[in-house]
């Protein structure tokens, strides 16, 4: 059997990123072009200038991802890309580059679902065993998905509001920290002795969902009433207030979902998983449980286009197939390809 | 010498394929669809049409801009990536340029432009017969275009789908002056922007990968951020 060489293009946020993946499983080369020193200014991303730094990296990313892997555009079984959800004129460079490339060559298309990708960064460290449960926390999602064999999904739970990340973002403004917030909030949290009682959302009794909006509340009217008392936060205490009420409910449900569905493996995915504070929680809780938790490296977790190849490895075998009309999809649901 | 030309800057659409001077293919559409769905079906049924595979391109020329930001970045990155990978130079020529040759052979100067919301264009201003720009590319009030093009002092044609949304303006301001292009001129095409492509120099293919459009306006997040750091200051 000849062995199967994906080439894949990630544009849906602020990270031109090409990678190619051989039989789903081996990483070839992984390019990524991030442009958060660009966007810091901004304290966000800002989706105009997010597009306009595509443009400009896109070609040179893929020629590093084939350069690196010392291959030909004939070397390869097809060309995948983000097709949704994300920012739409970030996504559209993606697919029109992928469009045009596998035009260029003749190859076939394989349009993939970022979440998806997120969830198949794991295949790339070990084996799926199913059914899988899978948390994905990023500055853009915060969902429980179950997969009862690749390529089947099942969200169970997602945010009513706010995803994890952006609260966390939220956070890290009030407390003065600059874009990305993330790391520096994980960062007080871990030196903070005691953190400040924040509540915790659970929502109804059996519900998967998420909300951290309450939470984001909470922490903005503690600030406030700190303020009009005269009396100065401690960064640290607000950090690990924070940071342990999103770690208690998001390791909480998870935690119960595995147990409700009697899965065989749990995955973290997204760039919030990169929190040491999840991570510890979640290993120490899914030790106890005995059931093996998988939280793929740092790399992996934030947004990269090898996770996307990973995804279109198993589409690809399935006979899924994108064409020259693909369009980005903002806001597409994750389906199942099976 | 084959060139494939790839016109996206608003929201008409112009692909064309010329063969040793010769137009082989050309298509030029206004329906207001999506680029993002429509150019690269039509660049493959165009190849088809013509018989040629994309390895047979020689040069390919795209509009650089301006234009709507989004519309110039799919023609770009289309025409990018088939220049980078295909290993042949990538030409851009003026949206406002490619636009203008539609009005070839008026007797004074072709005033092309685009609707930049809020009373603003982008626009540009073009000898009448040899198409070279006498005001290049820029992003201006629509009172402030008018007044150049009153001291220019010479008949103007004004060419593009916009012109109706200033024409009181401009026939207030100008009068007899100025003389519009009928709705059959007012869509860019391919083969004008191939022609003007080829009186350029070829750029060396290692020069596709920093190929960006010339949008001629900075982000609002960017004059922002600008202005606070000069109240910073
Ligand atoms: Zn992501």
């Amino acid at each position: 059997m000849n062995d199967q060489y994906i080439l894949a293009i990630e544009t849906s946020c602020d990270e031109t990123a090409a990678a190619i993946i051989r039989n789903g499983t081996e990483i070839v080369s992984n390019i990524v072009a991030s442009q958060i020193d660009s966007q810091k200014r901004f304290g966000g991303v800002v989706p105009e200038v997010a597009s306009r730094h595509h443009v400009e990296q896109i070609t040179i990313v893929i020629e590093e991802a084939l350069e690196k892997a010392n291959m030909q555009p004939s070397d390869l079984t097809a060309v995948a890309v983000t097709e949704g959800p994300g920012l739409v004129g970030a996504l559209l460079i993606g697919i029109n580059a992928a469009k045009a490339f596998a035009f260029a060559h003749g190859l076939p298309l394989i349009p993939v679902h970022h979440i998806a990708g997120h969830i198949y960064a794991n295949a790339l460290v070990e084996p799926m065993e199913f059914p899988l449960l899978a948390l994905v926390v990023s500055g853009g999602h915060t969902e429980l998905v179950l997969m009862k064999e690749h390529g089947s999904f099942e969200v169970i739970g997602e945010t009513r509001d706010d995803a994890a990340g952006e609260a966390y973002d939220k956070v890290a403004r009030v407390l003065n920290m600059p874009y990305p917030g993330g790391p520096h909030i994980d960062r007080l949290a871990q030196e903070a002795k005691e953190g400040i009682d924040f509540p915790r959302a659970w929502l109804e009794e059996n519900s998967y969902d998420f909300s951290f909006s309450g939470l984001k509340s909470a922490v903005i009217n503690y600030k406030h009433n700190m303020d009009q008392r005269g009396e100065e936060i401690d960064p640290q205490k607000v950090a690990k207030g924070f940071q342990d009420s999103v770690v208690e409910v998001l390791t909480t449900k998870t935690l119960r979902a595995a147990r409700e569905f009697n899965v065989k493996q749990v995955i973290a995915a997204g760039g919030v998983s990169a929190n040491k504070g999840l991570r510890t929680s979640l290993e120490q809780v899914f030790e106890k449980e005995q059931i093996p938790f998988i939280v793929p490296p740092l790399k992996l977790c934030t947004d990269n286009a090898a996770m996307i190849g990973a995804a279109a490895s198993y589409m690809y075998v399935a006979g899924v197939r994108g064409d020259l009309a693909m369009n980005g999809l903002p806001g597409k649901e994750l389906k199942s390809w099976i | 010498m084959i060139w494939l030309g790839i016109e996206t800057s608003n929201s008409p659409l112009s692909i064309a394929i010329v063969k040793d001077g010769q137009v082989v293919e050309e298509i030029v559409q206004n329906e207001n669809l999506t680029h993002s769905v429509t150019v690269m079906p039509k660049i493959e049924e165009l190849f088809q049409k013509a018989k040629l595979k994309p390895v047979d391109i020689d040069a390919i020329a795209v509009s650089e801009g301006p234009g709507s930001y989004t519309g110039l970045r799919i023609g770009v990155t289309i025409a990018k990536t088939l220049a980078w990978t295909l290993k042949k130079p990538l030409v851009g020529v003026s949206s406002l340029q490619v636009l203008a040759a539609n009005g070839q052979d008026f007797n004074g100067v072709i005033c092309a432009l685009f609707d930049a919301r809020r009373q603003n264009v982008y626009t540009a201003v073009f000898h009448g017969t040899t198409i070279e720009p006498i005001i290049e590319d820029h992003h201006s009030s629509i009172e402030g275009l008018l007044e150049q093009l009153q001291e220019l002092n010479m008949p103007v044609l004004f060419v593009g789908l916009d012109i109706d949304i200033f024409k009181e303006k401009i026939v207030a301001q100008l009068g007899d002056q100025a003389s519009f292009a009928p709705s059959s001129l007012a869509l860019p095409r391919g083969a004008h922007l191939i022609e003007l492509a080829q009186k350029q120099p070829l750029p060396s293919v290692e020069a596709v990968n920093s190929f960006i459009p010339q949008y001629h306006r900075i982000t609002e997040a960017e004059a922002n951020w600008i202005k606070d750091q000069k109240k910073g200051q």
